[in-house]
């Protein structure tokens, strides 16, 4: 195991400057282990997304960097928090920084989307109902998904769901966006608009993206830098040429299957 | 025929091994046999009493979590106005329905017996009496089990199983707090209102089946029911109420915050939380009415 003093981070051959820093999670449950020992850091203002085959603990490293999780040993740092040992009072401060897309949106079936999408700030932003309005309604245009704000998720096709989600998860302009395999059970269109969604956003809200996803050509095309998961541990992190070039045999045929598949 | 574990079987075969080589006596193969038999319900019968106690851990801590945030702003005054409206406004035609037929049927049965001992203007009082103390929160609290706990379990499972709960909780809501709080306080105000509605509608029922049915005079049947109904009575009601739905409705948001696998998991909490909830509520009927029981005579030995 890598003591923490003893760990050399992933970036420094890149010179970016880490925003939030795994270190040493692992986690198990009950005899199963999920997550061994992973270590990396995530680069500022940049497209990160973390890769594997499905079942490697992907989600499970998502819910412990947001706090959903408790890992059974390790720290998950951002500015000098350790998200792992925060109350939940603390935690909710750090969340907001925060903005997730979960896999199917997880949007509220109760409410509609304009209600979906301005719930952060009726929540934590102390704004005027007009305010709220319009800010929604301009997070709504930067997605594509204008006109919408009164119908209700249920009415919603599968990519119209994940835009809306995306609208509500920048809503509060937060310092990381977290995607949850954000093209799962998408078409390849509707892949490749939310493959660019997710560049945009990270263009113009000038935020630091980690991408959960088993998407090999969205590596290829959306990311600055891509780490490789593979039975609960980290098996290689560069950009995507880099991984490319990687000799390790499972990134190879990861990589290269994937890439098969797309063309 | 019972299919044999592959631990199990692979025991037996040692077994004979054992017994064809002379390396152990008849009895002690015996011994074996029956440890090996017994092996597999002991082990179900122990994961099931570890799953059991983690259980109520669980449910008691998120008790805890409850009372620790039903004091916390912000108050999220809306939502207990539609849960209040939900447990409430809506569940009124259905508990005025029940409480009507259970009120005319206990007359009824109550005047076959009052007939013999020509009492049947004591009838009434009877039926306000039990129905004061038991019959209607017990059914008033039933009735909400059946149409809002399972309702809370299948909402609050929903949103578990599709990551709404974890979607709250990444925008820095408590779900608790948010969820759980509106839910168990709309049930804490509305099932004693409903229950005085309960007893007011059954007492009705006992006085068209009495009064208009079978001709007491009206003035007796009164007379006997304030003459025999004590405000004690009432108050002895409304403490079941609040405690029946205390407990239906942490249960119905327990089982929806803890369901796994999908709609088949919904599903299943759903079903638990009508079970659990039920018998909860006939136990604590009965221990409720003894500890009441004593409560009444001390404060009858006191006056």
């Amino acid at each position: 195991m890598t003591t923490e003093s003893t760990y050399i981070s992933n970036l420094e051959p890149y010179g970016e400057t880490p925003v939030l820093s795994v270190r040493n999670i692992s986690k198990r449950f009950g005899s199963q282990v999920v997550l061994d020992d992973v270590s990396f850091d995530v680069p500022e203002g940049k497209i990160t997304f973390v890769l594997g085959p499905s079942g490697t603990g992907k989600s499970v490293l998502l819910k412990i960097i947001i706090g959903l999780l408790q890992p059974d040993a390790g720290r998950v740092l951002i500015d000098s928090y350790d998200i792992p040992s925060l109350s939940s009072h603390q935690l909710n401060e750090v969340r907001k920084d925060f903005g997730v897309l979960f896999q199917n949106g997880a949007l509220f079936d109760s409410l509609n989307v304009l209600e979906n999408v301005a719930f952060p700030l009726v929540e934590h932003a102390k704004m005027a109902k007009g305010d709220i309005a319009d800010r929604v309604e301009k997070k709504l245009a930067q997605v594509g998904l204008s006109g919408v704000e009164k119908k209700y998720p249920s009415e919603l096709s599968g990519g119209m769901r994940k835009r809306a989600a995306l609208a509500r998860a920048i809503v509060l302009d937060p310092r990381i966006i977290f995607y949850d395999e954000p093209t799962t059970g998408l078409d390849p269109l509707m892949v490749e608009q939310v493959d660019e969604l997710i560049k945009s956003t990270n263009i113009a809200q000038q935020t630091t993206s980690l991408v959960i996803s088993h998407d090999i050509p969205a590596l290829m095309e959306i990311a600055d830098y891509g780490a490789i998961l593979f039975e609960g541990s980290m098996v290689a992190f560069g950009t995507p040429a880099e991984l490319l070039e990687n000799p390790d045999p499972f990134v190879q045929k990861f990589l290269r299957k994937g890439l098969g598949e797309h063309v | 025929m019972k299919v044999m574990h592959l631990k199990e079987r692979k025991d037996l075969q040692f077994c004979a091994l054992l017994r064809n080589t002379g390396y152990l006596s008849k009895r002690k193969i015996t011994s074996m046999k029956l440890v090996s038999i017994l092996r597999e319900p002991v082990e179900q019968f122990g994961e099931y009493v570890i799953d059991a106690t983690r259980r109520m851990g669980n449910y008691t801590l998120m008790v805890v979590q409850f009372l620790g945030w039903m004091w916390r702003p912000p108050y999220r005054w809306r939502l207990l106005l539609q849960q209040m409206e939900f447990v409430g406004v809506q569940s009124l035609s259905i508990i005025m329905l029940t409480t009507l037929f259970s009120g005319m049927i206990a007359a009824l049965q109550g005047s076959y017996v009052a007939y013999l001992f020509n009492a049947q203007g004591m009838v009434g009082s009877a039926v306000a009496l039990g129905t004061t103390r038991e019959g209607a929160p017990v059914l008033c609290a039933l009735m909400i089990v059946g149409r809002c706990g399972s309702a809370m379990a299948a909402e609050l499972g929903t949103m578990r199983v599709t990551e709404q709960i974890d979607a709250l909780e990444s925008m820095a809501v408590n779900p608790i707090q948010y969820l759980v709080v509106p839910r168990v306080m709309a049930t804490l105000i509305m099932l004693p209102i409903l229950t005085v509605i309960g007893d007011i509608v059954a007492i009705f029922g006992s006085w068209i089946v009495m009064v208009r049915m079978q001709g007491v005079d009206s003035g007796i049947f009164f007379e006997n029911i304030r003459w025999f109904i004590d405000p004690l009575d009432i108050y002895m009601g409304l403490i079941k109420a609040l405690a029946f739905g205390f407990a239906l409705s942490t249960i119905g948001c327990f089982q929806g915050f803890t369901t796994t696998g999908g709609a088949k998991g919904v599903g299943n909490a759903t079903t638990r939380s009508v079970v659990v909830a039920s018998v909860a509520i006939l136990v604590m009927d009965y221990f409720l009415g003894q500890i009441l029981h004593m409560l009444e005579m001390n404060v009858f030995e006191v006056l």
